[in-house]
This record gives structure tokens, sequence and C-alpha cells, in this order.
């Protein structure tokens, strides 16, 4: 048994309740429940998180890097799209 | 020390020899496990048992002092954690035997007389509910396996069964902290045990082997020869340089 042989799975932890889940790392599993039980072994054990996901690394759709200039270039010169032009009051957190 | 103080302390040295052996024995895998996420694992275990060991020593007397500066004669420890690790079938054939006693242990120890105990359990019940439901996770993933993989978890079994007897020994040290209400009587769980670990074994395709001749004698330092191969190198900073500090 190696884990060569196992597929790959992407770890995704959510630090507390409200925030959103974050990518993390990933881990090699045999299943999906053990994909679980390495992600919380491998991720949480210093209390990183509350609650976890585990997606197949295969199932993951990513843009191509070849690509990047028309999918991600156009949007540097547009800085009106930034909500930079508001003040924001001090008590707004996690903006 | 009184005679129900010199019981509790030798309870206390029972419980955490346990996790105290079973923790230095899991550590042995770090770096050697079969894949690095199953090191973790393991290795995460290892902590847990080797952090209760900490806190049940320590209630007891000086946890270092235990841990470092005792002959194997002195330990308390159950026969079961001194096994070799062996394969990893037979490393998860004696975690799934010990986690499911601790497990049912603990769970009843937060219902103690005794304030430490509860405190204790509440907080280590979580963990070892953990390594029970991940041995018996991988007993099914191994026993319904391969044929390999069933041949080896069969003889980790083989080789763990006759140690669970003397999970449910009580000795009259034990009996005087059942009666004051200090420690669970571990007769009172054992058909609920067996139907557990029949339950994992049945939905893993194995078989309980027939059973065997018990052998006991760990809660009285009665030891098979592991134990000493096992302290060797966890007492030899300490013994040679006393009191070293990290």
């Amino acid at each position: 048994m190696s884990s060569g042989d196992w597929p790959l799975w992407e770890v995704f932890v959510r630090s507390k309740g409200g925030l959103s889940h974050r990518h993390a790392g990933s881990v090699h599993a045999p299943d999906a429940q053990l994909a679980l039980a390495h992600a919380r072994d491998t991720y949480t054990r210093r209390q990183e998180g509350v609650s976890l996901w585990v997606v197949p690394s295969k199932e993951i759709v990513a843009s191509d890097p070849d690509h990047a200039g028309e999918l991600f270039e156009p949007a540097e010169s547009k800085i009106y799209r930034h909500p930079t032009f508001y003040d924001i009051p001090d008590e707004v957190k996690h903006i | 020390m009184t005679a129900p103080d010199a019981a509790r302390v030798d309870y206390l040295q029972r419980l955490g020899d346990d996790s105290l052996i079973l923790g230095q024995r899991l550590s042995e895998w770090c770096g050697h496990a079969p894949a690095l996420e199953v090191d973790l694992t393991l290795a995460n275990f290892a902590l847990d048992l080797i952090g209760q060991a900490t806190l049940l020593l320590g209630e007891a007397e000086d946890a270092d002092q235990l841990a470092f500066h005792r002959d194997v004669l002195d330990f308390r420890n159950c026969l079961l954690v001194e096994q070799p690790n062996g394969d990893f079938a037979q490393t998860i054939v004696r975690q799934l035997l010990f986690s499911t006693w601790q497990h049912m242990l603990f769970q009843r120890l937060t219902q103690s007389t005794d304030r430490f105990l509860v405190e204790f359990a509440s907080k280590a019940v979580k963990e070892v509910a953990y390594h029970r439901e991940l041995a018996s996770e991988w007993t099914v993933r191994l026993g319904d396996g391969t044929d390999e993989s069933a041949r080896r978890m069969a003889e980790g079994l083989d080789w763990c069964w006759r140690f669970i007897p003397e999970l449910f020994e009580v000795d009259e040290t034990l009996q005087t902290l059942i009666d004051s209400g200090v420690a669970p009587d571990p007769r009172a769980f054992e058909d609920e045990y067996r139907s557990a670990i029949t339950g994992v074994l049945t939905e893993a395709k194995l078989e309980g082997p027939a059973d065997q001749r018990p052998i006991l004698g760990g809660r009285r330092g009665h030891h098979s020869e592991h134990l000493g191969h096992i302290l060797a190198p966890m007492q030899f900073l300490q013994r040679t340089y006393p009191n070293a500090k990290w």
C-alpha cells in the first residue's frame, strides 16, 4: 500500500462559523470518508477549523494558464471596479 | 497513604500506563507508516495518548518520574498495549480492540465520584471516540479489502485476541474503587464490547478467533518481554542524564 495509489483530494477548511471554507491543501486517501479523516489529521490539528470539505481533485475544473492574458489582464486597468471610493465605517468588519 | 488512596493511585497508574505505553508504541510508526497521511494519523493518536498519560500520571504522582524512572515490574499497563506494532494491520487490530474498550470505559468515567477523573474523562473521551471510529474504518477497509489485507488482519486478530480478557479483569484494587464509585465496573460493559467488536468484524468480513487461553498479569507488573524494549529507548535519556531538560 502506498499513497501513490490513492486519489488526491482537495481540502477546504472553515476556520470559524460565518467565514467561508478556504482551500488548505490536499491529501491522498482511498475514499471520501478517509479523505475527511486525513484532512482532519493533516490540516486541523492546531485548531484551524470547525468544518471540513474534501473534493476529488480530478473534479476541479481549472482555467488554462495559457489563457491567463485574455482572462485576467483586462481587469488590471479598471480601478473603478474596486470599492475604494467609499468611506468605510470603522465598525464594519471583514471587508 | 490510606488504602483507598493507594488504590486510587494504582488505578491512575493503570490508566496512565495504558495511554503512555500505547502512545510510545504508536510513535514508533513516525516516519514509517504506509502513507504520509497515515503517519500523521498515528502520530496524532500517539500525542493524544501521551497527553492523557501526562494528566493521569501527574495526578498519581510526578508524571516524568513515573514515566522515566520506573522499571518494567512497576508498570501497570494491560498487556495489549505493549504488543509489537507488527504490520499496519496488526496495529489497527490492536487499536480497535483497545480504543473500543477505552472509549466505553471513559464514557462511564465521566460519571465517576472522583472529580479529577470526571474532568479528565470528559476531555479524553472525545479523543478516544475518534481513535475508535478511525480504527473501525480501517478495519472494514483492510478486512474487506484484498486477500492479502484480509489475511494480515486475521493474523493481527490471532495475535491480539488473547489479551482481551485482561481488559475486563477485576482484582481487589479495582473492586475497592468500583465499590466507592470511583471506577466503572468493566464487566458491566463486556457484552456491549464483544458485540461492538463483532459488529465491526462482521462488516469487515472478518471473524474473531476462537477464544484462546487468556494472558493476564499486566496490572500486577507481570509483563511480556516487549515492555523492556519499549522502555529502553523511552527512558534512556533521563536515565543517563537525570533531569535533563529539552
